[in-house]
C-alpha cells in the first residue's frame, strides 16, 4: 500500500461526507472563506431544545467548495456539533476535528480552522437574528473572522 | 486488485521494456568508466559515443554539442546560469517567459540576486508568446532569451522557430526547455536557430536521473559543476553510462514511432476535449486547441476544486494531476494559469490529463464515463451551483 498524503479517515469523510446540503428554513448560516482563496464553506444550523429546555443543534448541514481536507473537516465538524447544546458545540476545537481524522497534513490544518469558524459564524447569525444577547467570546471570534476574510480579498 | 489507469505521463513515464533491455548489460558486465584507458573503459566510451550520436541526430545537432546531465532541472540551471556568467561582459539582461518550469524561474530569480536584469515576457490567453514582443524587448545588453518549447501544464507549443530566428538576427542566445516536447514533436536545432536545448529521459520512457543539454558550438557557457573535466569540461562527474544508454534507446524509439504515435494521441486528446466540453456544463479548455502537445488535455470546471477532483478520480483508479492552489506547497494557484489571465477562482478547478504510450481508447472511455459524475458529485457539495 502506498503512503498516502491523507489519512484513511480523511479520505473516508471526503468520499462519503456526512450532513452535506442545505437546510430549508435554517436558523443560522455561517459563510467563511471564498472561491478566490480556494476554500469556501457554508454552514447551516437548525436550533431545537433538549429536555432541560436548553438550546441544541438539532440539525446541521454544510456546503463546501474546496480540497479534500476542506470537505473532510466540514463533514467531521457537523458530526461533532450535531445534537450538542450550543454552549457545548461552541467548545469544539480544531484539534477535536484533527483527532477524529487521525491526522491532517500540516499545510491543511487551516481547513479545520475554517470549519470551526463557519460553525461559530452560524451561531453568531442565529443569535443576531433572534436579537439574543451576544456572548463576548462569540463577538470577538466574529470580529477576528471578518477581519481575516477582508484581508483575504485579493 | 483494481485496475489502475495512469494518465499523468507529463509527470513521468514508465521505462519502455526495450529500454530496460538495452540498459541491462551496462549494470554489471559493461560497467566501466568511459574515462579509463583499458578495455572496460573503451567499452563504456563506445556506448557513450553511440548514445550521443543517436540523441544528437534526433535533433539535428552534432554529437559534440550534446552534454549529459542528471536532470532537466540541472540542464536548465546550467543553461541559464552558465550563459549568464560567461557573457556578463556583454550585458546582464535576460528575457524569460512567465510560464517556464520552476527550475528556470527560480534560476532567474537567483540570477537577479546576483545582479542580473531579468525581464519577463507575456503570454496570451492560450499561453502563447508573441515573437514580436521578444523582438521589441531585446536590447543591446540582452544576452539570453529562454522560452520553453511546450508548456508542462497546459501543453501549449510555443513558436520557437520564430523566436529563434529573431534571436539569431539580433545576436542573442536562445535557450528552449524541451523536456515535455522532445520525442513527441519534431525538433531541428539548426532550422529553429536554437543555441541551447534541454531534453529529459524520464519524460520519454527512459530512466530517471539523466537528461541532456544541447549547446551549439561556439556558445559561451560556464559549467555549473567543476571537476574532472568530463563532457568537454562543461559538466564534470563520472558519466552515467547505463542511464545514457537507456536515454538513447528511448529517443530512438520515440523518433521511430513519433508520426504514428502522435496521430493516435491527438485523436484521443481531441476526443477527451470534445466530450468533456460537451457533456460537462461550465467546463473550459486551458491552453491552445491546436498548438498543443499530442498527449496533453487541461480542462477546468467551475465551482469545484482540482485536488478534490484528483482524489475522487484516484479512488476510481485514475491517476491525473492538478495545479490548483490547494495542491501546491505554497497554496498558490498555478503561475501558468495566472499568466494566461485566469482569475483565481477559475484556476482552482483545473485538471491535467496527460496520455502516453500505454494509454488505450478504453482507458479514455473509462475516464469519460466517470468524469461527469465526479464533477457533479463535487458540485452537489459546493455552495456554488450552476444557475439556470
Amino acid at each position: 500500500m502506498a503512503k498516502s498524503f491523507y489519512s484513511k479517515e480523511v479520505i473516508k469523510h471526503f468520499q462519503k461526507p456526512h450532513n452535506y446540503g442545505k437546510i430549508k428554513g435554517y436558523d443560522g448560516l455561517g459563510k467563511v472563506g471564498n472561491m478566490i482563496c480556494g476554500d469556501e464553506m457554508w454552514l447551516y444550523i437548525k436550533v431545537g431544545k433538549d429536555k432541560k429546555g436548553e438550546e441544541i443543534i438539532k440539525d446541521v448541514k454544510f456546503e463546501t467548495f474546496g480540497c479534500v481536507a476542506a470537505i473532510a473537516t466540514s463533514s467531521v465538524l457537523t458530526d461533532l456539533v450535531k445534537g450538542k447544546t450550543i454552549k457545548e458545540a461552541l467548545k469544539v476545537k480544531k484539534d477535536d476535528i484533527v483527532k477524529v481524522l487521525g491526522e491532517l497534513p500540516p499545510i491543511k490544518l487551516h481547513c479545520s480552522v475554517l470549519a470551526i469558524d463557519a460553525f461559530s459564524e452560524a451561531v453568531y447569525d442565529y443569535y443576531s437574528k433572534k436579537k439574543k444577547e451576544m456572548p463576548k467570546s462569540l463577538e470577538e471570534r466574529h470580529q477576528i473572522i471578518i477581519k481575516r476574510e477582508a484581508n483575504h480579498e485579493h | 486488485m483494481k485496475k489502475r489507469i495512469y494518465l499523468d505521463y507529463a509527470a513521468t513515464t514508465s521505462i519502455d521494456p526495450r529500454v530496460v533491455k538495452a540498459m541491462s548489460p551496462y549494470f554489471t558486465g559493461k560497467f566501466g568508466n568511459p574515462a579509463s584507458l583499458h578495455y572496460f573503459g573503451n567499452e563504456a566510451a563506445e556506448a557513450l559515443d553511440k548514445s550521443r550520436e543517436v540523441i544528437a541526430g534526433a535533433m539535428n545537432a552534432d554529437p559534440d554539442e550534446i552534454i549529459f546531465t542528471s536532470s532537466a532541472t540541472e540542464s536548465n540551471n546550467t543553461a541559464i546560469k552558465g550563459v549568464a556568467f560567461a557573457n556578463k561582459e556583454k550585458g546582464k539582461h535576460i528575457l524569460v517567459s512567465p510560464i517556464e518550469h520552476d527550475c528556470i524561474l527560480n534560476s532567474a530569480l537567483w540570477l537577479k540576486k546576483q545582479g542580473f536584469d531579468i525581464e519577463y515576457l507575456s503570454v496570451d490567453g492560450y499561453g502563447l508568446i508573441d515573437p514580436e514582443e521578444v523582438r521589441m524587448k531585446i536590447r543591446k545588453d540582452t544576452i539570453l532569451v529562454s522560452v520553453m518549447h511546450a508548456n508542462n501544464e497546459v501543453g501549449t507549443i510555443e513558436p520557437i522557430a520564430e523566436i529563434g530566428k529573431i534571436c539569431r538576427e539580433k545576436g542573442v542566445y536562445f535557450h528552449t526547455d524541451a523536456a515535455q516536447s522532445f520525442g513527441k514533436v519534431p525538433i531541428d536545432v539548426k532550422k529553429m536557430n536554437i543555441d541551447l536545448l534541454t531534453a529529459s529521459s524520464q519524460k520519454m520512457y527512459g530512466p530517471k536521473g539523466v537528461a541532456c543539454l544541447y549547446v551549439r558550438k561556439g556558445v559561451r557557457m560556464e559549467p555549473l559543476l567543476h571537476g574532472g573535466g568530463q563532457e568537454s569540461g562543461k559538466r564534470s562527474s563520472t558519466v552515467n553510462v547505463v542511464s545514457i544508454v537507456g536515454f538513447a534507446k528511448a529517443v530512438e524509439i520515440c523518433l521511430a514511432e513519433m508520426g504514428k504515435e502522435s496521430k493516435r494521441l491527438i485523436k484521443l486528446r481531441d476526443k477527451i476535449i470534445k466530450t468533456v466540453l460537451k457533456k460537462i456544463p461550465d467546463s473550459y479548455l486551458n491552453g491552445h486547441p491546436k498548438d498543443r502537445l499530442p498527449n496533453n488535455v487541461n480542462v477546468r470546471f467551475s465551482f469545484v476544486e482540482g485536488e478534490s477532483i484528483l482524489f475522487q478520480l484516484d479512488a476510481l483508479g485514475i491517476a491525473v494531476s492538478t495545479a490548483s492552489a490547494c495542491s501546491s506547497p505554497k497554496l498558490e494557484p498555478s503561475h501558468v494559469l495566472m499568466a494566461m489571465g485566469l482569475k483565481h477562482e477559475e484556476a482552482h478547478g483545473s485538471l491535467r490529463v496527460s496520455m502516453g504510450r500505454w494509454t488505450t481508447e478504453k482507458d479514455v472511455d473509462y475516464l469519460l464515463k466517470v468524469l461527469p459524475g465526479t464533477i457533479s458529485k463535487l458540485r452537489e457539495i459546493s455552495p456554488h451551483k450552476i444557475h439556470g
